[in-house]
């Protein structure tokens, strides 16, 4: 697949003896039970757990074994290396190396670096970001510059986290596939014919071929867990308020969330750490205290037969009916026989109103955006349409830079919104909503989480689904309902359908109680760290481990 | 503080004194004042206006007018003067340069979010209070969506179906110029808003804090809406919430206006009008619009009244057509997102209401009770300052009627001169009521007392001291007096032989030159007293 160039630079891309040969998880050896403790050169009878790749780097930078340049420049040069194949990134940082020389400056002078120090992010390009354009996707902001950090950006870099680049979305985050960017179509790092899911599509794929380490990315609808799910990365969707919402282009913003990628559950973690608590900025965001989400971890290595004894959980029914990959059905059937050996006790559990989500959804998602899109008009800023008077300047500036998925939502939202129809959609779908978060409250308060597929399918073949909308929504079935509930889940890679060259991931999807992220965190991590014989690194990066 | 003295709608002579009626081929009718010059119907206009013979028109429109009757409501819109706007933490300052106050949320842009500023909240308390008004304790937020080029976010955050206050009503009373009597008019409801900016492609006035309060249909005149506007004005500067300034836009009136024949239980087409930009110029534009109306209806031409929003034209005196109303706007309204709910705890409205000051209905029925007639009591009241001065002084010991007098002449000119405000002079309540005092208890005489008061204002100090300062304690005893009137009448033996030749008028000429020769403190009875005694003596 690589040309013999490609190849060559593949192999000098990494001259870090302690990146070597598995630049992702080998690093020296540390007590941290999170941390890469096998030995560097000898690769692992069989696929071992994926480890930390924040608290590696962060042992290695502080025992000087490596600096944040170099980890930096090799990150740089797999992103440079894979990225014309996968368009993950619609803009790369050009300060990345002066960030972490500015860390190992800091390092090197004894001073204390913030937990994500040297780690690099990618960042959704619906979130805004003071350096780097933030277009969101869409023509309309076209090279627009904000003149400030979305507040989560703002943490990460307080934390000395690197902001690698902008990735690629659907428009605003109105599509599932990232097909709906206005300026490329990211694939999936398991197969390049293939979506890599959306909107957040970027940062997954970004994650997965690990161009970044972690990655945020936004959920109004599944737009972290469904791209998640396609890539193999862990996927985390927080509880609506748990994170800031300033500097997030609003698509609907009852249901908008930032959430996390990484290619562990300690690292995404370890993210929502840095990014979550109230916001004056936002004032949605809760109050509520943060607790530190990966002090309940306990380390494989020490883990008792049974560390889930007694864990409830209900396996939603409606989840796994028709329409759902028999091969995604499977996947999900023998995560909650693992989550069984684990200790759990796994039961079906129903929501009967589960089949009214996707309705609800689209119709209270499109009015939202119909109001938060107004704003784009061409005038302050983004592109602007050459026009003789005003209401055609709005007109055609909105007729160019809109694409067509994010006109299809503004005509149906406004229809929903307008008098006379407010009633029977817009009033429908909050009842709706309502009657699906106590459905969902019903659930966790017999159990303490519930579990069911991230999406019914695999990654599909890039242009699939493009001229059938409705095929595309439909595949929103299994996250929709979160975000109308508000509440935090967390995907993980659980297992493989056929398909592409090596398989095709497939997530679990666990739903919490509202600000319960630790607990499903906790299992999350115990969950990654037993289950056995799946490796979630894909094709596109597994070759570099060869060299 | 001089515009708050001199409230304009006083200073117009009643309306409804046409001289002329214009007529247009469109059949839109012009009616003119006769206090007003150079307006023309023909402005604008290609068309050659037909002259109604004014004398047979101003008699038919007496008869008109009896036969309708116009319901009105008032929309008010009043700024807020929060230090921050509504929904950042922006400053605002009327008259700031274009965009100097806007950040990313006013500004609308990408990402940027709302954030109430809570003073908003205890503004609208405060006014609904005052308003006589019930509260929903738990209200929200919603979107008005509208292109306008100044609205960057493309709606504007307002409250649709819950207001924070509904159903109550406001007290006053009519000028006694204008017929007195006191009015009690419904307010139908106060909600949350945030101003949409001016159109100047500025965002400084955009996401200024506002309270639109919308009243009942209960007037039934130009006089009846302005005094209600007026009474809100004073109602949002004794709370303090705005400073009202109508001139600025910090106290905008749209007025709804509808003209039906009396009898009728239906309503007639509602018309709004705007850019009212002072209280006359409501009277006047309603008063305007009821001629009009009336006339149109009263020649059977109905459907030349329309649904549509007119706007009061200052230069020529009369409303014309902004822009018709095609069917009913649709704002597509729903609940704002970004912002929860506002939730009032009883102890929230209980500790506003605890600091309420005393409101100028509950003012003006204390000074009634005080004897006051209702021309001082609508002056007093006016201004919450004032009526404190007032009210100060009255403590101090002073007579209720000459400290009103005081205030109304002598200060009231002082202060309309020297363009302050009762705060800014120097006069203290407790020295007024020693002035008054003073004159009373006859220490000094009234036109000292006058010459005292304007020094005090302008340089402050005591009664006392000046007095002592300059040595004006009045003269009252009779043989100093005396004294005085003897070599007066020695000094002037010519006209004294004049007097007591008949011409007594001479009198006055004598008692000046002892005033003069007693540096003005001869004590002015005792004076005439003794000269007349003295006069008359020897003849």
């Amino acid at each position: 697949m690589l040309s013999a160039t490609a190849h060559s630079q593949l192999c000098r891309l990494r001259p870090l003896p302690a990146l070597k040969p598995r630049p992702l998880t080998a690093a020296a050896a540390s007590s941290s039970p999170l941390a890469d403790q096998s030995p560097p050169s000898t690769p692992p009878p069989r696929p071992s757990p994926p480890r930390s790749q924040i608290l590696t780097l962060r042992r290695s930078l502080l025992a000087r074994e490596t600096t944040a340049v170099q980890l930096a420049e090799s990150y740089l040069a797999r992103l440079r290396l894979v990225e014309p194949r996968l368009n993950s990134f619609l803009h790369v940082s050009d300060s990345v190396l002066r960030e972490a020389q500015a860390v190992d400056d800091r390092i090197g002078r004894g001073e204390d670096v913030g937990p994500l120090a040297g780690v690099l992010v990618g960042v959704k390009d619906n979130i805004c970001t003071a350096d780097m354009p933030s277009t969101g996707g869409s023509r309309i902001l076209e090279d627009y510059r904000p003149p400030f950090d979305a507040t989560a950006v703002r943490k990460v870099r307080e934390l000395g986290g690197i902001v690698v680049g902008k990735t690629n979305l659907d428009e605003f985050g109105m599509g599932s596939t990232t097909e709906g960017s206005a300026y490329k179509v990211t694939a999936n790092p398991w197969d390049i014919s293939r979506v890599p899911g959306g909107s957040s599509g970027g940062s997954a794929a970004a994650v997965s071929a690990r161009q970044c380490m972690v990655a945020l990315g936004s959920d109004t609808g599944g737009s972290v867990r469904q791209p998640s799910s396609f890539c193999g990365v862990v996927g985390l969707k927080p509880t609506y308020g748990r994170v800031s919402r300033y500097g997030l282009m609003a698509y609907a913003s009852s249901l908008d969330v930032i959430g996390c990628f990484g290619s562990s559950v300690a690292d995404t973690a370890i993210l929502l750490n840095a990014i979550s608590g109230h916001d004056r900025y936002d004032a949605t965001s809760s109050k509520r205290e943060v607790p530190d989400f990966i002090s309940q971890f306990t380390a494989s290595n020490i883990l008792e037969d049974k560390p889930l004894e007694g864990m409830r959980v209900g396996l939603i029914r409606e989840t796994l009916g028709s329409g759902v990959d028999s091969g995604v059905v499977s996947v999900i059937n023998a995560a909650a026989s693992h989550l069984e050996e684990l200790g759990c006790i796994v039961k079906e559990v129903s929501l009967p109103s589960f089949s009214l989500g996707l309705p609800a959804y689209y119709i209270l998602a499109s009015s939202e955006s119909s109001s938060n899109l107004s704003r784009y008009d061409g005038v302050r800023y983004g592109s602007q349409a050459v026009a003789d008077e005003l209401s055609s300047l709005y007109g055609v500036s909105r007729a160019e830079g809109f694409g067509s998925e994010v006109k299809r939502r503004i005509l149906m939202g406004t229809y929903a919104l307008s008098a006379g129809y407010y009633d029977a959609y817009y009033k429908r779908a909050q009842q709706v909503r309502t009657i699906i978060q106590k459905s969902f409250k019903a659930a966790l308060d017999e159990n303490d989480i519930l579990i069911s597929p991230a999406a019914p399918s695999a990654a599909y073949k890039i242009g699939e689904k493009k001229n059938d909308p409705l095929a595309m929504y439909a595949g929103d079935i299994m996250t929709v309902n979160v975000n109308l509930a508000g509440l935090p889940a967390l995907v993980l890679p659980s297992g493989f359908v056929d398909g592409g060259p090596s398989g095709l991931p497939v997530g679990l999807q666990m739903i919490g109680a509202a600000f319960d992220e630790e607990k499903l965190l906790k299992v999350g991590h115990i969950f990654e760290q037993t289950l056995r014989g799946h490796r979630f690194v894909p094709p596109i990066i597994e070759d570099d481990n060869t060299c | 503080m001089a515009l708050l003295l001199c409230r304009g709608i006083r200073m117009y002579p009643p309306l409804l004194n046409y001289a002329a009626f214009l007529r247009r081929k469109s059949h839109v009718f012009y009616c003119a004042m006769s206090t007003t010059e150079a307006q023309t119907a023909t402005q604008g206009s290609q068309s050659t206006p037909i002259k109604i013979s004014p004398h047979r028109k101003e008699k038919g429109l007496d008869d008109v007018l009896k036969d309708y009757e116009a319901i009105i409501g008032i929309e008010t819109h009043v700024q807020l003067s929060t230090l921050t706007k509504a929904f950042c933490s922006c400053p605002y300052h009327y008259g700031s340069q274009p965009n100097t106050n806007i950040c990313p949320v006013c500004m609308g842009l990408p990402g940027a979010l709302p954030v109430l500023n809570s003073k908003v909240i205890e503004c609208a308390v405060k006014l609904g209070l005052a308003l006589n008004c019930k509260l929903n304790l738990k209200s929200k937020f919603d979107r008005k969506q509208y292109f306008y080029p100044d609205l960057p976010k493309g709606y504007q955050i307002s409250q649709f179906d819950v207001p924070v206050a509904y159903g109550g009503h406001i007290d006053l009373d009519l000028p006694v110029e204008f017929g007195g009597g006191h009015r009690r008019f419904g307010i139908t409801r106060v909600h949350m808003e945030e101003d949409a900016g001016k159109l100047l492609h500025s965002g400084n006035g955009t996401g200024v804090p506002l309270l639109e309060i919308v009243s009942e249909p209960d007037m039934r005149n130009g006089i009846e809406a302005a005094e209600y506007a007026a009474e809100l004005q004073r109602l949002v500067r004794y709370l303090g919430v705005g400073n009202g300034n109508m001139q600025e836009g910090s106290l905008r009136c749209d007025v709804n206006i509808s003209v039906r024949p009396i009898g009728q239980v239906k309503f007639g087409t509602k018309v709004e009008i705007k850019n009212l930009n002072s209280f006359s110029s409501v009277n006047r534009a309603i008063d305007f619009e009821i001629v009009r109306q009336a006339l149109l209806l009263s020649e059977g031409q109905d459907d030349q009244i329309v649904q549509e929003t007119r706007l009061w034209e200052e230069g020529s005196q009369k409303t014309v057509t902004m822009r018709k109303k095609e069917g009913l706007s649709d704002y597509r309204y729903f609940p704002e997102p970004d912002l929860p709910g506002v939730i009032l705890t009883k102890d929230y409205v209980d500790s506003i209401r605890n600091c309420l000051p005393e409101l100028p209905e509950v003012k003006r029925r204390r000074f009634e009770k005080m004897g006051l007639s209702m021309q001082d009591i609508l002056f007093l009241a006016n201004d919450v300052n004032v009526a404190e001065f007032f009210d100060a002084t009255i403590a101090k010991g002073a007579d209720v009627k000459l400290a009103a007098n005081w205030i109304m002449g002598d200060i009231a000119a002082y202060m309309k001169n020297e363009k302050l405000s009762i705060d800014d002079i120097k006069l203290t309540p407790q020295e007024l009521a020693e002035l008054i005092a003073s004159i009373k208890g006859g220490t000094i005489s009234g036109k000292i007392g006058k010459e005292i008061l304007f020094e005090l204002m302008a340089k402050g100090g005591t009664v006392k001291g000046m007095i002592e300062e300059k040595d004006l304690v009045q003269i009252a005893d009779p043989a100093e007096i005396e004294k005085m009137v003897d070599k007066v009448l020695l000094d002037n033996p010519k006209q004294l032989e004049q007097y007591r030749g008949g011409k007594t008028k001479l009198q006055g000429y004598f008692a000046g030159q002892v005033m003069k020769a007693s540096k003005g403190k001869a004590n002015p009875g005792l004076l005439n007293k003794i000269l007349l005694e003295k006069l008359n003596a020897k003849s």
